[in-house]
Parts: structure tokens; sequence; C-alpha cells
């Protein structure tokens, strides 16, 4: 963390000639020092065994990006975590809600978020819009023309429409529909071929419905390759 | 003749008992001095049996690098692995991977139930994540995240609080933040139920 904050002071901290390098760089030290007390004072769970309940959207952002990557751009860890950055907030604030009310199964992610209010789900989804590193990448590209034809042309005998008909040109998505450019390949490779059984559960169906006869309809090498094409958009 | 059949016959009995002392390359004995015959561990040096093979390359890798400054860590293995070439590092990592690993059982057994519900479900009101989402269902790892089911209590606990207290990992590693959040009883009861998993 220390060493994240030291990189975004050193952006803005400029050149400077003669005796002003020292107090510049007394002066970074410092701004350092404050932000890295800043950061540590979220403190540790209270010890008695009652957890303290950290307020604080920094708190729940840094929370959100241990597993989702430290810049929002996903991560593989025994589950693959998708790319937050960049994702409309439309999207994520639904798929908050539908982890909470179960409608989308997965205990983890039910556990994390049914702890948060309704203004920190806005603020949260709000926030990562506006993150955008390079995508986490590592997908195969042996089938990157066959997704790319897929994501634009769809696949009509299966009645499968072109993904970015929705989507968007680019994979950047809309309102709730969600960015799929650079997207964790293992992630979209999951939610495709699994959508049955982790998604659309319960009696309210959601706006994702829509995905259930797509995802249905194609085969495992097509997912595999559109999920790599657009895990390399930008 | 007699003779050299006979070394041969006892090379063969030294070499058909695990570990054998008398199979093992140098460089592995290199290794075992310190982290136990049989590579599963001894005092301070953790069990390296068993381990996943890319997560003891990256921490060879943040040795040379000197990223991983805890105490012994660079007391120890910075110098350990100073003039280990990749290959070798590879070769070792290999090795040891395929080592059926021992679980050390020596944490807190009544802390042990606690634990495991921190490492399945984090503490989510304390920013505490899920262990669980990385480690496995097992602790058993992937790819490059350790396994951490058997390690030994101390070790254990030793990691967590040092992150806590500000040493680093690789760059890659999401533990400083991780387990800065964790207060001592929660460190306790992890380290306790790791110490048990198999």
């Amino acid at each position: 963390m220390v060493a994240a904050c030291s990189v975004e002071l050193d952006a803005s901290g400029g050149r400077r000639g003669g005796r002003n390098v020292k107090a510049t760089g007394l002066r970074l030290i410092l701004q350092t020092a404050v932000l890295a007390v800043a950061f540590s004072a979220t403190g540790h769970a209270a010890d008695s065994g009652v957890p303290v309940r950290q307020g604080g959207l920094e708190a729940k952002l840094e929370y959100c990006k241990t597993c989702h990557g430290l810049s929002g751009q996903g991560y593989l860890g025994y589950f693959p975590m998708p790319r937050l950055a960049g994702q409309q907030p439309e999207y994520i604030e639904a798929q908050l809600r539908a982890f909470i009310e179960r409608r989308r199964t997965n205990p983890i992610m039910f556990n994390v978020a049914h702890v948060l209010s309704p203004s920190m789900l806005t603020a949260l989804a709000t926030h990562f819009r506006g993150l955008n590193p390079k995508p986490f990448g590592g997908a195969p590209r042996g089938s990157l023309a066959e997704g790319k034809k897929i994501f634009e042309e769809g696949l009509p005998e299966a009645n499968v429409p072109a993904c970015s008909a929705c989507h968007g040109t680019e994979g950047k998505g809309q309102n709730e529909i969600p960015r799929l450019a650079g997207q964790v390949y293992a992630y979209t490779v999951g939610q495709l071929k699994g959508w049955k059984t982790e998604r659309g559960q319960g009696s309210a169906v959601d706006t994702s419905a829509i995905m259930a006869p797509t995802a249905h309809n194609m085969t495992r090498s097509q997912i595999e390759a559109v999920a790599a094409y657009v895990s390399y958009l930008q | 003749m007699k003779r050299i059949g006979l070394k041969m016959a006892i090379m063969a009995i030294l070499a058909s008992s695990a570990p054998s002392w008398a199979g093992e390359s140098a460089a592995v004995r290199n290794c075992t001095w310190c982290h136990g015959t049989g590579a599963q561990g001894y005092t301070v040096a953790p069990r390296l049996a068993g381990q996943r093979p890319q997560y003891i390359m990256s921490q060879i890798r943040s040795f040379r690098e000197h990223a991983r400054d805890n105490p012994f860590s660079k007391q120890y293995m910075w110098n350990a692995v100073a003039a280990l070439d990749s290959q070798t590092a590879r070769d070792l990592a290999n090795y040891f991977a395929a080592i059926p690993p021992k679980g050390a059982n020596d944490g807190d057994s009544t802390l042990a139930s606690r634990g495991r519900t921190i490492y399945l479900d984090g503490i989510p009101e304390a920013n505490i994540v899920s262990c669980y989402a990385c480690h496995g269902p097992n602790a058993e790892g992937v790819r490059d995240i350790p396994r951490l089911g058997g390690l030994a209590y101390f070790y254990l606990k030793g990691r967590l609080e040092q992150w806590g207290q500000g040493y680093h990992s690789g760059t890659e590693s999401p533990m400083p933040m991780v387990a800065s959040h964790l207060g001592p009883n929660e460190i306790e009861a992890l380290a306790s139920y790791l110490s048990f998993v198999k």
C-alpha cells in the first residue's frame, strides 16, 4: 500500500533544480509517512472476538481490491475473481444485490455483500468505474479470430445474438449491461459454462435472464474463444 | 567385483529408504540442513514438502530480489539462494513439491474451530477476507498461492504478524494488506486451525 501511495505522489512531485530538491524530497517523505499512518489507521479487528465495524469507503475499497486485484483488474485465486475496473456501476450494484438476495449463488460474495449499507453499495459501484488498468491477460491466443467473429456477428444458426449488439462494439457495456472488455478469461468461461447453476436462482428473475439461453446455446469451444477475445479488449 | 557389489548393495539399501541422504543432491542437502530431512520443516524453517512449486520459485525470486524481508528471510534465505540459478531453483521446487507433506498439528486445538470459520468466511464486518477464496477449501493453494494446510503454528503466526508489522512480500502479493487487519486472537485461531489441516 505504501509503495502504491509513493507512486501517486511521485507523479505529482515534479522536478525542481538545485537547493529546492532537498526540501521537496523531505516533504515527499513526510507526505508518504502521513498517508502511511492514515491508511494503517483502518485498524485491526477487536481482539475480544467482537468485530469492529470498519467505517469508511477507503477501508471497504481496499477490502474489495484484496481479492479483485489491487487496481480492480481481477485476480486468479482458487477461484477467478472478476475485473471490476471500468465496470458499469448499475451492473455492479445489481450483482451485489443479487448476491445478497441469493439470486446469484456465491457464499463468499454473499458474506461480503450482506454487510454493506445501500449507500456503501452505490459508492463502491461508482468508484470502480473510474479505474482503468491493463487487462489481466493470460488467455490462450489460439482462437482469437473465431472469438472476434462470434463477438461481432453472433452464431445465427445457434440463436446466439452478437455480443456487441448489447455489450457494445468495444465490449464496454451500457447501463446495467456489463463491460466485458479486459474481463478475466477464466471468470468469463466459468460464468458462461456455469450460468444455470450460479445465476438466476430463486423465484425472482433479474435482467441478466437474457444470458441464460445465450450461454446454453454456445459450445465449450465457442465460449472459450469469445472469452479469450474479450479478455484482451482494452 | 565382490567389493563393488557390496557397495552397490549398500547404496541400494540406503537409496530405497525415504528420505535418503545418500540419494540427495548437494543442492537438496543445502536446503534440508535447515528445512529438515524430508523437507518437513524444522524449528523456524517452514515445511517445503508438498508446497506449490510455483510458490517455492516465487519465494526464491523474492529472496534474490530482497523483496521478502522478514528477519529470518533476510538473515538466512537471502544468502541461501543467492547463487541459485533458475534451472536449479525449478528442479528444487519440483523436487520438494513431490514429497508427501506431513502435518504439523501443533496449534491450539481449542482455537481451531474459530480459525476454520475465519478461514472460510473471513470477517466481512472487519474487512477480513475469506482465505478460502485464494488458498482453496482445504488450504491446498494453487499455482503460486501457497499450501497452508499442515504448516507449523509458529511459522504461520509469525508470517501473519510480520505483515501486520510492515514486512514485505513480492510486489504481487495481497498478503500485507490482508494480514494488516488481523488482530492477535484471529491470528492465533487461523494459525492453529491451519496447522491441523491435512
